[in-house]
């Protein structure tokens, strides 16, 4: 019993990567402390769907498969998440920090009171001793995240409150297939004695989804713009070094927020984690709401104005000077010397 | 509900110590910026429904006040400060917890909140308060597309598209960076409600002449009202009333490691890419 608990994500018919990453973690947890990995799953059409999530570990499925839960809403998935998490009483929770995890998980804490760690960066088990009480706890959920604009790094407990919830964003964990699948074996969740007619008062008129277009995982060379590019104008030129070299283009948050360019291409702490073989920060201070997305890059070259810009303290390669001069003479440079 | 946060995005040379921590004093506190996306979706809502008016909830210390009135100059009619030593070291269900007790004596139609605030980013407070509150909630919301008499129709921003909405009122409406920005200060309004204040500040310097002005005048008068003036249960205040404890807390020093220095001049540029050739980086 105390299982822990991975919910996941449906994404037009498919697992979400970041559920993936989760059950991963998960069953490295669940290992660590002896207990079973169990996936919930609410969505429809789910036949399937345990052989997959068997793979990365799953020892249980539970599922609720109806039309109901497709799209997304937030009260009927809160009913049955609640509903589950009385009954089966797992000690550990996991959700994605995607826009439906970051929906309904904390109504799901806020019902249970049992806190929630949102963009939580790592997950580890440990041991804790309260500073008042002195009371010893085995075994708690460190919920390890970036805090203050990135400015420190706060480990959270939940001592006394379960199941101990977090969320961990897209990109963060690794996917791997366990070294022994799980069971996966399916227990059907009987949702309808969860959901009321109440949790059906929200009606979704209209949906327009877009496929993903931009991939910024996937790409071996990132270059990335920031804040410092000056302008939307100038951001082209992080476009065009980034085409000369075979790339995919990043960027900061100041640089999404400023307006240069979309959210897709925001790496970092609320962005994406990327992990290339080439990672280019052009005019980006490197906060570490950033580099926590992109410290993993087997090179970095910064460009900045700024000797003391924390992007240089990561770097293998810091030039010091104007991006706007630099981005030209590296495309000329690289295009002479290529050939 | 807005908050007052530090200013994260701004955090210059001068905001780092020589050790690479942060150095908090030299953060300026501001409103927090979704929160004044939500300001602006309540105001339209005001704006297109007659009769209503926009109030703002704020938890935090006396100088939260700063952004009652920021709002107030902005067309908020009037705003509302939790304060005091037992909402400390709240996190972020104890928070939706107190700002549900205040909500339940204010019995608002529509909740506004940011999506998030930029201390935390974490997202959580306006869900939680929906869920304390046994309200619906709309997150993510871009645009309030129709008022209905008892539901909204709300364009949500998701991240690979949008989704409308129609929800009943009372309801919880997080509102998203890409909604319509906040309308600026209105320089009548400035003059007006300059002097406005919350009682604590009245209390702190009773015969000063701003003081006397806002104890004269209602619409001067900022609510404020201590944990015992919103009936809540002091188990779920706090400290106590905080599931989440802060195990440990390391400060950012970056890891020094001595990267290859290069300048703008051209045989700097061209070195580099030829050493990045050379090792396979640049195909």
């Amino acid at each position: 019993m105390n299982n822990i608990f991975v919910y996941i994500e449906m994404e037009g018919g498919k697992v979400a990567d970041v559920s993936l990453e989760l059950l991963t973690k998960g069953r490295e947890l669940a290992t660590k402390l002896g207990v079973k990995l169990e996936a919930v799953v609410l969505g429809h059409k789910l036949a399937d769907i345990a052989t997959e999530l068997a793979k990365y570990g799953a020892d249980t499925v539970w599922t609720a498969d109806d039309e109901l839960f497709v799209p997304f809403r937030t009260l009927p998935h809160t009913a049955v998440l609640c509903g589950l998490i009385e009954q089966e009483k797992p000690q550990i929770a996991l959700f994605g920090a995607t826009p439906v995890g970051r929906d309904f998980a904390p109504r799901v804490s806020s019902a249970l009171h049992s806190g929630l760690t949102a963009d939580c960066t790592q997950l580890e088990i440990g041991d804790h001793k309260d500073p008042k009480t002195g009371k010893e706890y085995k075994d708690l959920l460190y919920q390890i995240r970036p805090a203050f604009g990135g400015n420190i790094i706060a480990t959270i407990v939940n001592p006394d409150h379960r199941p101990q919830m977090a969320t961990v964003r897209e990109g963060v964990m690794r996917k791997e297939y366990a070294a022994k699948p799980g069971a996966g074996e399916v227990k059907p969740i009987d949702w309808k004695k969860f959901v009321k007619d109440t949790d059906l008062v929200v009606k979704i008129i209209d949906r327009q989804i877009e496929e993903r277009k931009i991939d910024i995982k996937g790409a071996s060379i990132l270059v990335a713009g920031g804040y410092g590019m000056g302008s939307k104008e100038n951001f082209k030129l992080v476009h065009e070094l980034a085409d000369v070299l075979g790339g995919e283009v990043g960027a900061s948050r100041a640089a999404v927020d400023a307006g240069f360019t979309e959210h897709a291409r925001q790496v970092g702490q609320t962005g994406v984690t990327v992990r290339p073989k080439l990672y280019i920060a052009c005019g980006i201070s490197g906060q570490i709401q950033h580099t926590a997305g992109m410290d993993q890059s087997s090179m970095v070259i910064s460009i900045n104005n700024d000797p003391e810009a924390p992007i240089n303290k990561i770097a293998d390669y810091a030039i010091l000077g104007d991006v706007n001069e630099i981005i030209p003479k590296m495309i000329k440079y690289y295009k002479q010397n290529s050939k | 509900m807005a908050k007052q946060v530090p200013d994260t995005r701004n955090v210059g040379k001068d905001a780092m110590t020589p050790e690479g921590t942060v150095n908090r004093a030299a953060l300026p506190a501001i409103f927090n910026p979704e929160d004044l996306n939500a300001l602006e979706a309540a105001l339209r809502l005001k704006d297109r429904v007659e009769g209503s008016t926009v109030h703002i909830l704020t938890m935090g210390p006396q100088r939260a006040a700063d952004i009652i009135r920021d709002a107030m100059f902005r067309g908020a009619d009037g705003g509302y400060l939790l304060s005091g030593r037992e909402f400390a070291g709240s996190d972020t269900l104890a928070t939706s917890y107190a700002l549900s007790c205040a909500l339940k004596k204010i019995a608002p139609d529509v909740i506004f909140a940011g999506r998030q605030a930029i201390d935390g980013d974490t997202a959580q407070v306006g869900p939680q308060v929906a869920e304390k509150l046994g309200l619906p909630q709309v997150t993510y919301a871009e645009e309030i597309v129709e008022v209905k008499e008892k539901s909204l129709v709300i364009k949500r921003r998701l991240e690979h598209g949008t989704e409308v909405v129609e929800c009943p009122i009372p309801a919880v409406v997080t509102v998203n960076a890409s909604a319509a920005e906040c309308r600026p200060r209105n320089a009548k309004r400035v003059m007006k409600y300059k002097f406005a204040l919350a009682g604590s500040e009245i209390a702190a310097a009773p015969e000063s002449p701003a003081a006397q002005r806002a104890a004269a005048k209602e619409y001067l008068q900022i609510v404020e009202w201590a944990a015992a003036d919103v009936n809540p249960d002091p188990e779920q205040l706090g400290l106590t009333g905080s599931p989440t404890k802060v195990k440990k807390i390391e400060n950012v020093v970056f890891a020094a490691k001595e990267a290859k220095k290069f300048t703008a001049a051209d045989e700097d540029i061209n070195s580099l890419m030829v050493e990045l050739i050379a090792s396979h980086t640049l195909g």
